[in-house]
């Protein structure tokens, strides 16, 4: 293990029963950086992450946190990370104040140091006004922004998020992106779990890909979306039987293959600055359209890049 | 290996999750509704309706019904504590407690401190009931203490019982419905409501075999004629064998690693 490096996993695998949640995954994961686990529903995520922080034993594998095997010395490791889980990891019936407070009690703080820490955490996550109301009342986004406050009790230097802003709404999301940024910007290491490309592309300098319990591929957000290549332009015509001409119009214009569904024509777009001069060539030729959008590749794009003449 | 948690710091985590559980009944007094309710509408019910056929008055009937419905009330409390840790463990709290360097044990052993206070609650409602309606025990106020302290040793000893169900069970509500039944069982083929002598001959050696039926007459001899009969060292001694080897087998199912 190297001294940069935060996580170490080696051909880490786990079943339950006769199911295989998790295959042979080995991964670093260096100090400073946040990296994004990015994987659909049902990938493994929360099985690679439970296992990191000691609360699934693995069934084959090892995983070394600053140096600690997480098997062999849980203890220590336990003291080294922060953990947001996937369902709400605070205590409902009681308020936030009572929470941080047993938490930081917990975390081995003593009783002032713990009045302290509570203090400056509601502050920080501007949930003041609302300490003494029982959590159950909170909003999903409060709740988030509470949970992530009592990982970070200890200050640890290790952060894990799982899928941090599911469930949350625009506004909400932007907000705990800007945590996270945040945290990145004191230094901690974070690693969060996520089903959408464009959060990992929004956080992550790290992306590891995981599919059916199998790491598929590991890199930055630029490599992934390179090996996805780039975004689609989808355009509809007014009348359908102008479709042939602006396919043709527009696999000249795009020098790449446009094809056609009913209405609507799909196109690559290796640069979106391409969009105007399509648009410029389908009016010099009167074909009016109804809907132009330029897509990023989804989730389901990147898949089917990555895996195709993989699996 | 890991560090065993030193005794101190063992004492302070179970403490804070003492004082969590607390701080839940606090904010969700309902939770209490069991201790609360159960004991004194079943005393005044029981009572009032069968006080004069089976003892031939209100007042006569209390001394029986008295420890009869406080240990039925000891069971159901002891039985929520179960449902109650596998509420917890299906909340997402409980990987965080795990995944903290704290005694492991701790929130497990805090539900169980917590209990006492549960436990007392109870005793002090069952008793508080009886007086209202009339109850004087014959024993005196050091042996009400002394009774209402043996009770409540006794649902502690029981709620590692039902703790190690909770443990093991798929759902709270499973372990609730059990509980139900078992509180049912235990206490109504017993002599808690009733004279044994009037029951037919294979119900009768039921109840006999039944321990709750022990626990009760030792706490009769206490409260009604200031005794501590032998009863009463077997039911102390079957306690302590209870925790001793319910205690280990929970911790056990507790640890598992998964
Ligand atoms: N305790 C468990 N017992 C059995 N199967 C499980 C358990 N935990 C997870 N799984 C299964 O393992 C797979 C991966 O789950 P999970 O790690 O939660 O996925 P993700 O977090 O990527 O959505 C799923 O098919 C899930 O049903
Ligand atoms: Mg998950």
């Amino acid at each position: 293990m190297l001294a940069n490096d935060a996580i170490k996993i080696e051909s880490l695998s786990k079943t339950f029963g006769t199911y295989q949640a998790v295959t042979d995954v080995s991964l670093t994961i260096h100090k400073g950086e946040v990296f994004g686990l990015l994987g659909p529903n049902g990938a493994g995520k929360t099985t690679i992450l439970r296992m990191m922080t000691t609360l699934l034993k693995p069934s084959h594998g090892t995983i070394t946190i600053f140096g600690h095997d997480t098997q062999k010395q849980p203890r220590q490791v336990r003291a080294l990370f922060g953990l947001t889980g996937q369902y709400a990891s605070v205590d409902e019936d009681i308020t936030a104040w009572e929470n941080l407070m047993i938490f930081s009690r917990l975390n081995g703080l003593s009783r002032s140091e713990a009045k302290q820490r509570s203090t400056a955490l509601l502050q920080e996550f501007s949930l003041v006004a609302s300490a003494d109301k029982a959590v159950a009342a909170y909003s999903g986004g409060m709740r988030r922004r509470l949970d992530l406050a009592v990982s970070l009790i200890s200050q640890p230097p290790l952060i894990f998020l799982d899928e941090p802003t599911t469930g949350l709404d625009p506004r909400t999301r932007n907000q705990m992106w800007a945590t996270i940024r945040q945290l990145v910007a004191k230094g901690s290491t974070i690693v969060l779990t996520t089903q959408y490309l464009a959060e990992a592309d929004e956080l992550a300098d790290r992306i590891a890909v995981i599919d059916h319990g199998k790491l598929i591929q590991v890199g930055t957000p630029a490599a992934l979306k390179a090996a996805v290549g780039g975004s689609t332009l989808k355009t509809q015509l007014q009348s359908v039987n102008q479709i042939p001409a602006a396919v043709k119009l527009m696999t000249q214009t795009l020098h790449v293959e446009a094809t056609a569904d009913k209405s609507i024509i799909t196109a690559k777009l290796g640069n979106p600055n391409q969009v105007t001069n399509v648009l410029n060539r389908l009016s010099q030729h009167n074909i009016p359209i109804v809907n132009i959008a330029v897509q990023s590749p989804s989730m389901d794009d990147v898949f089917f890049a990555l895996t195709s003449g993989k699996n | 290996m890991e560090i065993i948690a030193k005794p101190t710091h063992l004492m302070a985590n179970t403490a804070t999750m003492a004082y969590r559980n607390i701080l839940k009944t606090i904010h969700n007094p309902e939770r209490l509704m069991d201790v609360l309710i159960q004991p004194i509408l079943f005393t005044v019910m029981f009572g009032y309706l069968f006080g004069g056929a089976i003892a031939g008055g209100v007042a006569a009937y209390l001394p029986t019904i008295v420890p009869g419905i406080l240990i039925q009330t000891m069971l159901s409390a002891a039985s929520g504590s179960g449902s109650q840790i596998r509420e917890d463990l299906d909340s997402g709290v409980f990987d965080r407690f795990k995944s903290l360097p704290m005694a492991h044990i701790a929130p497990l052993a805090g539900q169980l401190f917590a209990d006492i206070l549960r436990l007392t609650i109870a005793t002090v409602v069952a008793f508080a009931t009886g007086f209202a309606m009339g109850w004087r025990p014959a024993g005196g106020f050091g042996w009400v203490l002394a009774a209402g302290g043996l009770a409540i040793f006794t649902g502690w000893a029981m709620s590692w019982l039902f703790a190690l169900l909770g443990l093991l069970a798929k759902s709270a509500t499973m372990v609730q419905s059990f509980a139900m039944m078992t509180m049912m069982i235990l206490s109504f083929l017993s002599n808690a409501f009733i004279p044994l002598k009037t029951l037919p001959h294979w119900l009768l050696t039921v109840a006999q075999i039944n321990p709750i039926t022990h626990v009760i007459t030792a706490m009769r001899a206490m409260l009604n004629q200031g005794l501590w009969t032998q009863q009463a060292w077997l039911v102390i001694i079957f306690g302590v064998a209870i925790v001793l080897i319910f205690a280990p087998l929970t911790i056990l199912a507790y640890n598992k690693p998964n």
